[in-house]
């Protein structure tokens, strides 16, 4: 996994509430068994104007002028502002890869869905939660200043505003390790295998037809 | 010590190794896997020189892509083939407890066939690279979606990392309205806390409502308890999850069946235990629930209208209304029973179970009629091979095809549209689904979620009408 460690870059703003995973991704795209190449889809019913099917050659399609990312002083973003309850719905993880495919390293949102949440850690994605009043204050001032860009500084978990002012925000410390580091979640885990194996000779014991 | 919730046990069984911050190594006993979350787990697997850890933890199955027609011709779209045949490579390389692929006479949608196999039983931890794990839940285990990610992580170590949740109690007591199902006290939750209602929570669904309702009831709730945010739902053990497991083909036999179900009816929440947050519903007030937005939180009653913008003082709220609407095709004050449907779909994890296709085909012979002449189509897919065979012994087959619905084979079909099975931009369809989202059931489709009963009234009468009339 590749680390996150300090991050600056142009801010997009998606002013809406619930964004599902459907949005993010939609589903005929899901039918890919890579991992990567899912950027030039990412939110396509909202980004183009006409019907997304997999297979297609995306610059050649009519783009949604009135979409947030197709505006042109938001090309190149890599932190998305988004509302609240980020990537609800379906568990698909290709709604992260869609998202760091197009070059996204950071959201930040007053709140996520929990999976979607969990996914972005293991792609060395930031889901970062700030207050809904901060949230407004973000969206405000990227509205208002083309070329807005904020750094993101995950060891001292603060976000740095271009003023100078600086948010601190929460982060679990394990996953916080795991991304400063690009570590790889199962390398760690096997680390315990012996406890692992020792938890489940016990687990047979006690609950045989778990087992076989 | 104070009691423990349901969730508590659950997670307390389950931990192999903490973290000092709390994130926890959880021990997984059942896998569930399908086509689309798992060929790049797979992947992921081979580039690392790993294998599985315990493949007998896995139970496999076809279901989002697999077409609901035509079965004879195999699966037409290379794209969603090549998902499917991927799979069937990859279970042979490596293995599993079962595997159910595409026209096996046992397929199906992967959290219908989990529970009717046994394969799922209370106590487990059960995962799958699907949200709507949370089905499981329904027999007392823990039961989470996952991402691909964690899809290869757990087959790899047979482990999960997690995070402890909050305990979350949905209490819903007293006599459900005749005409009223699981699938209104899901959507009628979802409607009172929201879509974010239960997010970091694990919900236990109980009170007298609950334990009355059959286990492919307590399924259908526990199956939306994602749609409230929350990523477990469940229900305690009692005789009804007993008596539902005993004789499933994956459940323990004879004396060993004795042994764990002792165990499994401890598998309740202490009295004494002490929830988070508590939610209460009281049944009797619930009424058939009809969405008319974009979200499963957009929800009104069948006696409802839908809502005006103008009405709602929160801006945000009101843009989304606002955004809804138009994306809807609606008109603020319309009669929820003066909108008129393209399509109907009775199907998917949440409502494709026997039960289901009991009530729809009870609506279908009270009323006496064929699908109104506007429907362009009304398809019934049956959750697994299993529930077609049910249903066809019992000439339910024979009760929608005579009406004019289409009987498919079973699948995901509408409820996502990967396969052929989708709305047209603009069309507008009755659906027995989970999720209204947009685009959900085909780009520019539009979603109204519904029990089987009030989605076979509406396919005869052409709009939606509220089935407690039918009483």
């Amino acid at each position: 996994m590749k680390s996150f460690v300090v991050h600056t870059g142009l801010v997009a703003p998606l002013d809406r509430a619930n964004v599902d995973t459907d949005a993010i991704i939609p589903k005929q795209f899901l039918k890919s068994i890579k991992r990567s190449g899912f950027g030039p889809n990412l939110f396509d019913a909202w980004r183009y104007l006409d019907k997304g099917e997999p297979g297609m050659d995306n610059t050649r399609r009519p783009l949604n002028p009135d979409f947030v990312l197709n505006a042109e002083r938001y090309r190149g973003a890599s932190v998305l502002l988004a509302r609240k309850n980020f990537g609800c719905g379906s568990s698909r993880e290709h709604a992260p890869w869609a998202l760091d495919d197009y070059g996204f390293r950071c959201v930040i949102a007053p709140s996520f869905a929990d999976i979607f949440f969990a996914n972005c850690f293991k792609n060395g994605l930031l889901p970062l939660v700030l207050t809904e009043s901060k949230m407004d204050r973000l969206f405000a001032e990227a509205a208002a200043f083309p070329g807005y860009r904020l750094t993101i500084d995950l060891p001292r978990q603060r976000v740095v505003k271009p003023d100078g002012e600086e948010w601190e925000f929460d982060v679990d410390p394990f996953r916080k390790d795991c991304l400063l580091n690009g570590w790889d979640d199962i390398g760690l885990t096997l680390r315990h295998a012996d406890k692992i194996r020792a938890f489940e000779m016990a687990r047979r014991a006690e609950q045989p037809w778990l087992f076989g | 010590m104070t009691g423990r919730t349901l969730y508590d046990k659950l997670w307390d069984s389950h931990v192999v190794h903490a973290e000092e911050d709390g994130t926890a190594l959880i021990y997984i006993d059942r896998h569930l896997v399908h086509e689309v979350t798992s060929p790049q787990a797979y992947e992921g697997l081979r580039l690392a020189g790993r294998k599985p850890w315990r493949t007998d933890s896995i139970v496999a199955t076809a279901d989002h892509n697999t077409p609901t027609r035509d079965w004879a011709q195999g699966i037409a779209d290379p794209v969603s083939r090549m998902q499917v045949e991927t799979l069937d490579a990859n279970i042979a390389a490596s293995g599993a407890k079962a595997y159910f692929p595409f026209r096996d006479t046992r397929q199906g949608i992967v959290h219908v066939i989990g529970p009717e196999n046994g394969a799922t039983l209370p106590g487990m931890t059960v995962v799958c690279g699907d949200s709507h794990t949370s089905t499981h839940g329904a027999f007392a285990c823990l039961s989470t979606g996952i991402g691909t990610s964690e899809v290869e992580h757990v087959m790899a170590t047979q482990c999960l990392l997690q995070n402890k949740t909050k305990n979350m109690l949905v209490r819903v007591d007293g006599q459900l309205p005749f005409g009223c199902t699981a699938k209104d006290i899901a959507l009628a939750v979802i409607g009172k806390i929201g879509t974010a209602g239960g997010t970091g929570h694990a919900i236990e669904f109980g009170g007298s409502t609950i334990r009355a309702l059959s286990m492919e009831g307590r399924m259908t709730v526990c199956n939306m308890a994602i749609e409230a945010g929350a990523r477990a739902g469940m229900v305690a053990a009692d005789e009804t999850t007993v008596a539902y497991l005993r004789g499933r083909p994956f459940a323990p036999k004879g004396e060993m069946f004795e042994r764990a179900a002792a165990y499994w009816r401890t598998l309740v929440s202490d009295p004494d235990a002490k929830f988070d947050r508590v939610v209460e519903l009281n049944a009797g007030e619930i009424k058939p629930q009809v969405t008319w937005g974009t979200s499963p939180e957009m929800v009104t009653t069948i006696e409802g209208r839908v809502p005006d913008p103008d009405k709602e003082r929160d801006p945000a709220r009101r843009e989304g209304i606002e955004r809804a609407l138009v994306y809807m095709g609606l008109t603020p004050d319309t009669a929820i029973k003066d909108i008129r449907i393209d399509k109907v779909f009775i199907g998917s994890c949440t409502n494709s179970r026997i039960e289901d296709l009991r009530a729809a085909a009870w609506v279908v012979q009270r009323l006496g009629k064929r699908v109104a002449p506007g429907i362009k189509v009304a398809m019934v897919v049956p959750g697994s091979g299993l529930v077609k065979r049910q249903a066809e012994s019992e000439g339910l087959d024979k009760v929608f095809v005579a009406a004019g619905f289409e009987w498919r084979e079973p699948g995901c079909s509408m409820c996502l549209a990967m396969n052929d099975d989708r709305l047209e931009p603009g069309e507008r369809c009755a659906s027995t689904s989970n999720r209204n989202f947009e685009g959900r059931q085909g780009t520019g489709g539009r979603t109204h979620l519904v029990s089987p009963a009030m989605a076979a009234a509406a396919a005869i009468e052409g709009h939606f009408v509220d089935v407690r009339q039918l009483a």
